[in-house]
Formats: structure tokens, C-alpha cells, sequence
């Protein structure tokens, strides 16, 4: 007889993952308690970072009736919505600390039920002036944009361009400029670029709003203008304030700089939010999405799986199962190239590709990464790559096996990728290694790192020891000795060295990521950004030629 | 028994008669005005019939529109309910004409009994205890003095074709008498053309008491106990109860007596109400009778146990009454409040509006609801504004009492005020609660019953409104989700999310005692909220419909929250609390900004100067007229404010665009 079952059998149920976790053994508990310290540190820092610039100047700031930019993207995007904010670690540690966040808030938030990429000037940090690295942030939140065809909103608050640093933030390609090429190629491409004009916008940044599509801006606050009144009296002698020379009125009513005005912040964002309701856009899904499921097992626990010390191994499924729906994934070819995983999952539904380290890289599991990067851009699923990598196994037998052909498929593959892929790096990013699970240099459209990572081109031992041997050698050609001593004091400060650069903060100050995340909330971020990566369509992927 | 019936009335009373035949197997035709249409007793009825428009003189008075319904439903009787047509002599006569029962008394007993010297003439004459009085025609000042002085003082001088308190002068000291009358007369003539008077002895202080009678075709004639009224505001009564408070047993038979003794002297047959009114000593004099079913009849039904308009329908259909005198027992105490859409804060003007809200207390054995909305309807300015009847039921009034309070702290109304807090104010007053009232408990007790005495527990009452704002947003988030692509969006489903901060929300509430803002940081569980600086530990959250569940670390909140555009009407602890959201975005009045300057916007010229130097202008005031390009351009006044310079004259040529026209200074306030 065939009883009917009350449980929903769905026809794509994946296989449950057996985790071998105990959470009552002394590593996992040592683990715990390291990971719960680092993220406490992570926290701790953010939270001061945005804060801002210092009490005086945040008090001056609203003191003006303005709102601090985090308040503002508060307001702006939809109440009680998720806020992906990048990079708010930038520049920390640079300047002594004196530009936090790099004096600018850029992230992915909800806008009238529209995903938009906003960038928030702080003008508490240095007046809102552009630091290298706030150039970069702002590049970098364009660039997501375009890739995901996101609108922008730009809340402008800046004395533009750090003058001090004007040979690092103004001439080359990617510095300033940019910002407006970017601004009008995206809006060519019908990515909308709107400007909510909230303080200064001198000289170059006057044209954020007017390279902007529409536009708003706060009576007595924001003001445009190419030359500021100092400026103007400097050249012609006219004496004249700067609301009298670019004040909403002006541009509102005269100039035609700007389209909407708003009487204070509040209602220059409610006038934003309504532009985008405006702008009829239609986020229409390719995919095969199923109703999301959260994990069988708590996020937590990869605090006691993840090891700080990167020399210690796990079961990268251990991992995944903690990310993906349902705590489920089919694996493909579980059996070859074991220290690949390659799997394909459901995250917040969205079907996805994961690919994660489980080892060093050799040749068949660089093949299998190849092979299954080419199935998931044949089938349009979207790769999660969980990098934590030494990098490809090194040895004459591999050499002759033909390794760096096999890696160089795995690259090929990686780089030609039109699905959108996403990059977390949960330890070690080293060598080709970060090229082949898709570095910064392989445009992830989002890559995040966790407290615990080091990147480097190689592990700082093998750096030290690498140079130390050149060394040794040209020391002994030329018939010298070197002590066990001196080598140890040449190996120190390289060692030394190789771990402060390859460290997650100096790496996130510096851009070479988009954050640093919290483990627990890894599988929160990518199912935020698949979803906003889904703004743009999925392309097919021409792949260049494998090298056979 | 009749077949089919049709109901001559709206709200509550017809809903209440329908439930009624329904049970008896009688079908119903509703009636309903443009206002009324859609109306819960048009729904509930097996038939609708659309009367005309929303004024009562066109629809439910129009005698001629109903007969046609009744005959086209082809109706054996109407019910009249009460109000509108139920006490016309000439309806009822016209549709027994027409052939069409009406459920009511005979034509001749509700005319009597609607003419006050007529019904009192007669019942005099079967020794009714009446009020000393002179109905006399005979109105020569020297007669009125006598029978003045027969009366007695304090005495009332009330014009016979009076109404509303007019031609009405109370008399304390014969001194006063003669101007008081001429007083009278003079208003009488003026205002109802009929300078002719009565003279009664004023009864202070008194108590409303009424009897229920009841009688059949076959001559049966019943009493159903007293109803006591005494509780009114302005002639409207507010609470009545069965039976009434600190009577005896002698006047109890007096009452009864007396009200049979009415009734026959007019055959009455049907439900019908005897009122009277007992002074300070106890002395018992007939007002009136009511020839109808009245409002508080419920109380009579819940304490008796009889269904008082299955009887009407019984005896319209000739059967004789279904019990004897015998065997009509009060049993308990029952109370009634009639629920009105009013604002006693305001004194007592109507409240209007659509019910976005409502909710009353579970029917049972003790408490029964009488209404005729739904949420959704509305409270128009056509009708009465009674939102609802409550009863309740107890062994005793204390009882009784007890069990109406707890109903109204269950009573939710949004989108009209309601008398809600004032009845509960009522029904907590020592002295009512005693049983010491009379019909001017109210006016007596102004102070305390007006007296806003609900402490406000601010902080509970703000975590709550904020909670609830913060449920809402999100399903309004998972609503329009739901309408997408991605009807599960993580931007959805991930409530706050913050990267390496907590999720967290604020609100902003205005209060008396100024803006208070809510903060919530969500912690390992539930979440870490502060109200005006106060922590509270807030472990998890439920809202389902409008019902709010609070669980915080030390009790459990519970609480009905419904929002009327900016407002959160919050009922909490048997209180209607309303806070206004302070909403950031919406707050901007935007039409200043879009008036345009006091400049010409084109070359013209001037045709009309409306204003001069020194005028105060309201905003949006025209100030002068510009003709170009034959069309008049109206310059308006961007602000309010005084006009200081006028630089154009009438017929001035206006050279060029911009150039201004017109200067006003803006008054202090507008200034933002």
C-alpha cells in the first residue's frame, strides 16, 4: 500500500552534509575562543571607524542640521532593509588613523524596493576631501555598479580632491576623473546617476551633480560651484557667499544645475527615494530560484572549526554546510582532485556553484575547477569561491605532470567567467593560488575576507627562507659564510614583513578587498550581493583557449 | 406568522430584528439609503432595497418608498425598529391601509401617547400619578398665577408646542413668576408661533425610571419589570440597567401598577415603555409612553430572558403572548452603555469617520454586542452616530458592573473618537458604582467624569508602538516582496542587516511631553531597547493581525495597535492610547517652495494691483495681475506676509522678464 507522506519531497532535495563536528573538543573550543576575540576586535574597530571623524566635528556637522552619512543612507534606503556597506575598514591604520572609512560610506541598500549603490561623502573626516583611498573606494563602488548595473546615488558633502596629495589622487587613470567618466559611461549604459547635493560640491566634485541624470539639493547646505567664493574674489574681486554664488536657489531656479530642492536632509533623501521609485526599472530574475532555507546547523560554529593558524586543516564541507540552504550540497566529482569541492547548492535560494580549497591545488583538481566553472557558465549559476589556498603543488613529478598548464586551464576558466562570481577568502590567499579560486585581479563582483585570512604572494617562511637561500648562495659563490645567526636576523623582518602586509586590515585599508566579514554572517552577504549581482543579466562566457 | 418582513430602519436595530426573524424562519427585506449602501443590515437581510438619498426625509421617513418595497417584496409586515417612522400614527395607518401589518401598537395608542397633554389627560383619568401641572387653555395671566401658586415651586413654564429647551423657564420664587412667563411666551411666540403654555411643578434631582410593558390582541397585558435611565447626558440617555437601583418593593408595585394601568387605558398592544420619574421623596409621577421598542430594551431581555421582538412579531401576527404575568421573573442584573462615535474632550460633537478599527468583546451568556458596523463602514453625519450597545449580565449590578468594565477595555474603535473612556469613567465613579444618580449625575459630576485621569505609562506604551512599527515595516517589506521577482529577497528577509554592527531601529513618537525616541539593538536574543534613556530587555516579539506580543525579561506585554495615517492607536491595559510618529521623510511641507518669486515672468503689462503697501497677505493671496501674451499671470504671495513695496501701477508696462514686481515681508513664523 502506498501511504501518502506528509513531508514535501521536492525533486532537487541535495544531500544533507554529516558534519563531524564536536563542539565539546579542546580545539574546537580553543578555536572558539580565538575566533570570538578576533571578531570582537573586527567589531570594535568598525564601530570606531564609523564613527567618523572626531566629536568636534561631528558635533559641528549636526549642529548645521545635517544628518551624518550613516544616518543618511539610514533614511534613504528602505526602513528596517539590509545595508551592505564596503570597504569600512579603508584606509585604517594610513594617515594615523585620521581618515576612517576613508572619509566615504559606499555600499548596496534598498531604495524604494530597488538595490542602488550608494555613496555617502562624510564631511567630518577631512571635510569630505578625497584621499587616495577614498578615490579608490569610490571607484571601486562605481565599478560594482557597473557590473551589477546598479543606480548610483551619490550624497555629496566634499571639498573634492585632497590638495596635499593632489599628485596621488587627481592625474592617473584611476584617480579623480575617473569618477565623472565613470558617471557618464554608466549612465550611457542606462545605469541611473543621481545626485543629492547635501554639502560642498567644489570644483571637480561640482560636476557629480551635474554629470548626474537628476538631481537635489538642501537649501543653506549644499552649494556647487567650479570656484568657491575665496576663489572668486581671488580672480575677478566679486565678493559674494556661497549660497548667493551656488546655493539651492541658484541652481534650483536659475542655473538648472539642479532639479529638485529640498529644505533640509530628510526631505533631500525623501525626494531621492522617490526618484528611484521614478525610475521604472524591473529587476527580472534568470534563474531558477526556490524558496531559501536557513542552514541545519548554527553559523557559529565556524568559530570552533576555523582555526586561526592557518597550518591547521578542516573539512572545508564543514564550511559550506554552514552557508548553504537546507545545510545541503551536491557534490561534483567528490571522488577526483579531493582537495578541490566543488559542489552546486542553494543560498537564500539562489542556486549556486561553490568552490572551495580542501588542500593544496595539483593538477586534477585544477582540472575538476576548470570542468565545473564551465558548467556553471553553460547553466548560468552564479560561483562562490571559498579561497583558502597555499597554492599549487610545487615538485619536478608536477612540473613534468604539466601543473602549470592544468593551473593555467583553472585560471583561464576563472578569468573568463561571465557568471557572476563572488570570493571569500576564509584563510590563506597565496600565489596562483588567489588567482585560481579568483583574486581580487579576477573580478570577483564581490570579495570579502574573514578576520582570520593573510594574503601574500607566499607565506612569509617561505619568503624568508627563499631570499635566505638566494642569499646563502651568492654568499657561498662568492666564498663567504653566513651563521645560522645572521640568517635567522636577514629571515625576521621579512617574516615580519610578509605578515603586517599580508595582514586582513592592512589588505582592507588598501582596498584589495571589500571587507572584512564576520564568519557568521558570510552566508548573509553573498545572498545580498547574488541578489544584487542579479540586477544585470547573466552573459554567456566565451573561454579562451585551454592549453591542452 | 408572517413569511416575510420588512425592516423600516438601519444599524443596529434592524441587524438586531433580523437576527431575530432569521431564528423564527421569517425573511428579511433591509432597506438602505445611498449612505447606507453596502451597510451590515443590508447584507444581512435576504432582501435590499435602495430607498434613496443618504438624508433620512428621503429615505427611511419616505412612507410612500417603503409601502412600494413591501409590496413589491412582497412583505406581509414592517418593523419600524425605533426612531424614524416608529411612533407616526399616519404610517401606521397608512400602510394597515395598504394591508401591510405593522408591528407596532394601533394607530390610536401612538397617537395618544404622542401628544404629552393628550396621553396625560387620559392616563389621569385611570389614576396615573401625574407631575401637578395646568394643561388649561385658558391662559390669562391671572389663571396661570393661580394655578402657579397650586403647583407649587419649583415649578417648569414649558411651551406646549415646545422642544429643545426653548419656552422653557424653571421658577424658584413666585417673585419671579411673571417675568419668567412672559419670558416663555415671548420665545414660544417667536419661536414655534404658539405663545401657549404648561405649568408644571419642577421635579429636581429626579430618577428615570421606566417600565416595559407588553400586550396582545386577546387582551393579555404584561409588565417585564422597570429599566433604570436615570444616567443621561442632555435628555440622551448613556447607561441603563434592569432592575433599577434602591427602589423598594412598594414602589416597585406602584411602577407597575401605574404602567399597566397607562398601557389599558389605550388597549395597547405590542412593546411598549411607560417612563416616569421619582423625585428625591421617593414620589413616583408618569411622563410619557414610548409606543415602540426602545434602545436599552436588551437589558429588559437579558434579566428576563425573553427575546422582546420575537413577542412583537408573535403578537403583530395574532398570537397571544407566550407566558403569563406569572411567569416573567428578573433574574440578575444587566447594564447597558450605548458606544457613541463622539469626542467628549470636545463636548460631545460627533465624530466622523471611517471605522478603520474595531473590535468589541466576545459574545457569551453575560455580554452581548448590538451593533450595526462593520470595520471598514463608516460613521456618517446622516445618522445617529451609536457605534454600538454592550451589555453585560451578573448575578448582581455589582457583577454586572464589573463585567461591562472589562468589556470596554476590550473595546477597540479607530478612525472616530469614542465615549469609551467616558462610560469607563462613568462605570468606576463612586457614586455611580453606589447606585446614587440621577438624571443630572453627569452635569454634577463634570469635573471627574471629564478629567483626563489615565496615568500614562509612557514607556511600556512608546516600546510597544515601536515594536509594532518595526513588525510592520517588515511586512510591508515581505508584502511588496511578495508582488516581485524575489518574493524571498535576502534584502527582504534580512530584517536590518548591518556588516559588523547590529541590526538596530529607532523611532520617533511626538508625546505631551515632548518628541521620545525608541531605540532597539538586536542582541544574541531578542532586543536591547532603550525609551527616553529607560532600558528594557525585549526578548521576542509576535504581531499577528493587530496584536502585539511583547515578551520582556521581567513580563509579557500585550497590546492592539492599529495605525490611522501618522497616528499608532495603541490599547493597552484596557486603555486607547494614540501616538503620533514623528516620520522623517514625510514631514516637509513642499508647497512654500514651489510658489514661484515676485518677479514678471515675462515682459507685460499691469492690468489689476489687488493689494497696497502695508497689507498683511495670507500665502497663496493674489497680489497683482500681469497681462502678456494675452494671458493674465496672477503674482501670488509666496508667504504670509506684509507687502512692503509695490513698484508697478495699474497699466504700467512691465519691460522685461525677472524684473521684481512686488515685495512682501515675511511674517516671523513663516520664516523656517
Amino acid at each position: 500500500m502506498i501511504s501518502k507522506t506528509s513531508v514535501k519531497v521536492s525533486y532537487e532535495s541535495m544531500t544533507a552534509f554529516k558534519s563531524t563536528v564536536d563542539p565539546r573538543a579542546p580545539t574546537y573550543l580553543q578555536n572558539f575562543a580565538t575566533m570570538t576575540a578576533v571578531v570582537a576586535e573586527l567589531k570594535q574597530r568598525v564601530g570606531e571607524s564609523s564613527l567618523g571623524g572626531g566629536a568636534l566635528a561631528r558635533e559641528k556637522h549636526l549642529s548645521r542640521g545635517k544628518l551624518l552619512p550613516r544616518e543618511r543612507v539610514a533614511v534613504l534606503v528602505d526602513a528596517g532593509s539590509p545595508f551592505l556597506e564596503l570597504s569600512q575598514l579603508a584606509a585604517f591604520g594610513m594617515y594615523k588613523n585620521e581618515v576612517p572609512s576613508a572619509g566615504i560610506v559606499t555600499g548596496v541598500g534598498r531604495v524604494s524596493g530597488v538595490e542602488c549603490l550608494v555613496v555617502a561623502n562624510d564631511a567630518t573626516v577631512k571635510g569630505g576631501t578625497y584621499y587616495p583611498e577614498t578615490v579608490k573606494k569610490h571607484l571601486r563602488a562605481q565599478e560594482i555598479a557597473r557590473e551589477n548595473r546598479l543606480p548610483c546615488i551619490y550624497l555629496v558633502d566634499s571639498g573634492g580632491a585632497f590638495l596635499p596629495k593632489q599628485d596621488e589622487v587627481f592625474p592617473d587613470r584611476e584617480h579623480f576623473g575617473r569618477i565623472f567618466y565613470n558617471q557618464a559611461t554608466m549612465s550611457g549604459l542606462g545605469i541611473p546617476q543621481l545626485a543629492v547635493v547635501m554639502g560642498s560640491c567644489t570644483a571637480g566634485g561640482a560636476y557629480v551633480p551635474a554629470m548626474s541624470d537628476e538631481s537635489v539639493i538642501v537649501r543653506n547646505q549644499g552649494t556647487i560651484f567650479l570656484g568657491g567664493p575665496p576663489l572668486v574674489k581671488a580672480a575677478t574681486g566679486e565678493i559674494v557667499t556661497a549660497e548667493a554664488l551656488g546655493g539651492a536657489d541658484v541652481h534650483s531656479r536659475k542655473s538648472g544645475v539642479t532639479d529638485h530642492y529640498a529644505r533640509n536632509d530628510a526631505h533631500a533623501l525623501e525626494i531621492a527615494r522617490r526618484m528611484v521609485a521614478n525610475l521604472n526599472r524591473h529587476k527580472q530574475l534568470a534563474l531558477d530560484v526556490a524558496d531559501p532555507e536557513p542552514p541545519r546547523f548554527a553559523a557559529d560554529e565556524l568559530y570552533g572549526i576555523v582555526s586561526t593558524d592557518l597550518r591547521k586543516p578542516y573539512d572545508v564541507r564543514e564550511v559550506i554546510t554552514r552557508i548553504t540552504d537546507g545545510s545541503r550540497f551536491d557534490e561534483f566529482k567528490a571522488l577526483y582532485g579531493t582537495t578541490l569541492v566543488t559542489a552546486f547548492a542553494r543560498l537564500h535560494g539562489y542556486p549556486v556553484g561553490i568552490i572551495a580549497n580542501n588542500g593544496i591545488l595539483f593538477s586534477e583538481s585544477a582540472l575538476k575547477g576548470a570542468h565545473f566553472i564551465e558548467l556553471c557558465c553553460q547553466r548560468g549559476i552564479p560561483l562562490v569561491f571559498l579561497q583558502n589556498i597555499t597554492g599549487f603543488m610545487v615538485g619536478s613529478k608536477y612540473e613534468a605532470g604539466g601543473i602549470a598548464k592544468d593551473g593555467a586551464k583553472l585560471v583561464t576558466a576563472v578569468a573568463c567567467a561571465k557568471v557572476p562570481k563572488f570570493t571569500v577568502i576564509i584563510g590563506g590567499s597565496f600565489g596562483a593560488g588567489n588567482y585560481g579560486m579568483c583574486g581580487r585581479a579576477y573580478n570577483p563582483r564581490f570579495l570579502w575576507t574573514w578576520p582570520n585570512a593573510r594574503i601574500s604572494v607566499m607565506g612569509g617562511e617561505q619568503a624568508a627562507a627563499v631570499l635566505a637561500q638566494v642569499r646563502r648562495d651568492n654568499r657561498e659563490a662568492q666564498g663567504q659564510t653566513w651563521s645560522a645567526d645572521d640568517e635567522e636576523q636577514f629571515k625576521a623582518p621579512i617574516r615580519a614583513q610578509y605578515e603586517a602586509q599580508g595582514h586582513p586590515y592592512y589588505a582592507t585599508a588598501r582596498l584589495w578587498d571589500d571587507g572584512i566579514i564576520d564568519p557568521v554572517d558570510t552566508r548573509s552577504v553573498l545572498g545580498l550581493a547574488i541578489s544584487a549581482a542579479l540586477n544585470a543579466p547573466i552573459e554567456r562566457t566565451p573561454f579562451g583557449v585551454f592549453r591542452m | 406568522m408572517f413569511k416575510k418582513i420588512l425592516i423600516a430602519n438601519r444599524g443596529e436595530i434592524a441587524c438586531r430584528i433580523i437576527r431575530t426573524a432569521r431564528r423564527l424562519g421569517i425573511k428579511t427585506v433591509a432597506v438602505y439609503s445611498e449612505a447606507d449602501a453596502g451597510a451590515l443590515h443590508t447584507r444581512l437581510a435576504d432582501e435590499a432595497f435602495a430607498i434613496g438619498p443618504a438624508p433620512s426625509a428621503q429615505s427611511y421617513l419616505d412612507a410612500a418608498k417603503l409601502i412600494a418595497v413591501a409590496s413589491v417584496a412582497g412583505a406581509e409586515a414592517i418593523h419600524p425598529g425605533y426612531g424614524f417612522l416608529s411612533e407616526n400614527a399616519e404610517f401606521a395607518a397608512t400602510i394597515a391601509a395598504a394591508g401591510i401589518t405593522f408591528i407596532g401598537p394601533d394607530e390610536k395608542a401612538i397617537r395618544i401617547m404622542g401628544s404629552k397633554s393628550e396621553a396625560k389627560a387620559l392616563v389621569a383619568q385611570h389614576d396615573v400619578p401625574l407631575v401637578p401641572g395646568y394643561y388649561g387653555a385658558d391662559q390669562s395671566l391671572s389663571r396661570l398665577i393661580s394655578e402657579a401658586r397650586m403647583v407649587g415651586l419649583p415649578l417648569l413654564i414649558k411651551a406646549i408646542a415646545g422642544g429643545g429647551g426653548r419656552g422653557m423657564r424653571i421658577v424658584r420664587d413666585f417673585a419671579e413668576f411673571e417675568a419668567a412667563l412672559a419670558s416663555a411666551q415671548r420665545e414660544a411666540q417667536s419661536a414655534f408661533g404658539n405663545a401657549t403654555v404648561l405649568i408644571e411643578r419642577y421635579i429636581e434631582h429626579p430618577r428615570h425610571i421606566e417600565v416595559q410593558v407588553f400586550g396582545d390582541k386577546h387582551g393579555n397585558l404584561v409588565h417585564l419589570f422597570e429599566r433604570d435611565c436615570s444616567l443621561q447626558r442632555r435628555h440622551q440617555k448613556v447607561i441603563e440597567e434592569a432592575p433599577a437601583v434602591l427602589l423598594t418593593e412598594a414602589q416597585r408595585a406602584t411602577l407597575f401598577d401605574a404602567a399597566l394601568r397607562a398601557a389599558r387605558a389605550v388597549d395597547y398592544v405590542g412593546a411598549g415603555t411607560v417612563e416616569f420619574i421619582i423625585d428625591r421623596q421617593g414620589a413616583i409621577y408618569f411622563i410619557e409612553m414610548n409606543t415602540r421598542l426602545q434602545v436599552e430594551h436588551p437589558v429588559t431581555e437579558l434579566v428576563t430572558g425573553f427575546d422582546l421582538v420575537e413577542w412583537q412579531l408573535r403578537v403583530a401576527a395574532g398570537e397571544p403572548l407566550p407566558v403569563r404575568q406569572s411567569e416573567i421573573l428578573c433574574r440578575g442584573h444587566a447594564v447597558e452603555v450605548r458606544l457613541y462615535a463622539e469626542d467628549p474632550a470636545h463636548d460631545f460633537r460627533a465624530s466622523i469617520g471611517e471605522l478603520v478599527h474595531l473590535r468589541f468583546p466576545d459574545s457569551s451568556d453575560s455580554v452581548r454586542v448590538d451593533t450595526g458596523v462593520v470595520c471598514g463602514d463608516s460613521v456618517t453625519p446622516y445618522y445617529d452616530a451609536m457605534v454600538a450597545k454592550i451589555i453585560t449580565r451578573g448575578r448582581d449590578r455589582a457583577e454586572a458592573l464589573q463585567q461591562m468594565r472589562a468589556c470596554l477595555a476590550e473595546t477597540e474603535v479607530v478612525g472616530v473618537n469614542t465615549n469609551t473612556d467616558y462610560l469607563q469613567r462613568i462605570l468606576t465613579h463612586p457614586r455611580y458604582c453606589t447606585g446614587g444618580f440621577n438624571t443630572h449625575f453627569v452635569e454634577d459630576e463634570r469635573a471627574s467624569l471629564t478629567l483626563d485621569t489615565s496615568t500614562t505609562c509612557v514607556d511600556a506604551l512608546l516600546l510597544l508602538a515601536a515594536v509594532y512599527q518595526h513588525a510592520e515595516n517588515a511586512r510591508i517589506r515581505q508584502a511588496e516582496a511578495a508582488r516581485s521577482a524575489e518574493p524571498h529577497s535576502p534584502w527582504v528577509m534580512l530584517t536590518g542587516f548591518r556588516i559588523n554592527a547590529a541590526s538596530t531601529f529607532e523611532f520617533e513618537f511626538k508625546t505631551k511631553s515632548g518628541n521620545i525616541t525608541v531605540e532597539g539593538t538586536k542582541a544574541a536574543t531578542g532586543w536591547s531597547t532603550t525609551v527616553a534613556g529607560r532600558n528594557f530587555e525585549l526578548l521576542d516579539y509576535s504581531l499577528d493581525g493587530s496584536t502585539l506580543s511583547a515578551r520582556c525579561k521581567d513580563r509579557t506585554l500585550h497590546a492592539s495597535i492599529v495605525r490611522s495615517r501618522d497616528e499608532l492607536h495603541v490599547f493597552f491595559e484596557g486603555t486607547h492610547y494614540c501616538v503620533q510618529q514623528v516620520d522623517r521623510l514625510h514631514s516637509h511641507d513642499d508647497t512654500e517652495i514651489n510658489t514661484g518669486a515676485l518677479i514678471a515672468p515675462m515682459p507685460g503689462a499691469i492690468t489689476s494691483v489687488m493689494v497696497k503697501v502695508g497689507d498683511q497677505v495670507a500665502r497663496g493671496a493674489p497680489l497683482l495681475i500681469l497681462e502678456a501674451m494675452k494671458i493674465e499671470h496672477t503674482i501670488t504671495a509666496p508667504c504670509a506676509g506684509t507687502v512692503s513695496e509695490i513698484r508697478f501701477s495699474i497699466g504700467e508696462q512691465v519691460t522685461a522678464e525677472g524684473v521684481e514686481l512686488i515685495k512682501i515681508t515675511p511674517n516671523e513664523s513663516a520664516a523656517t
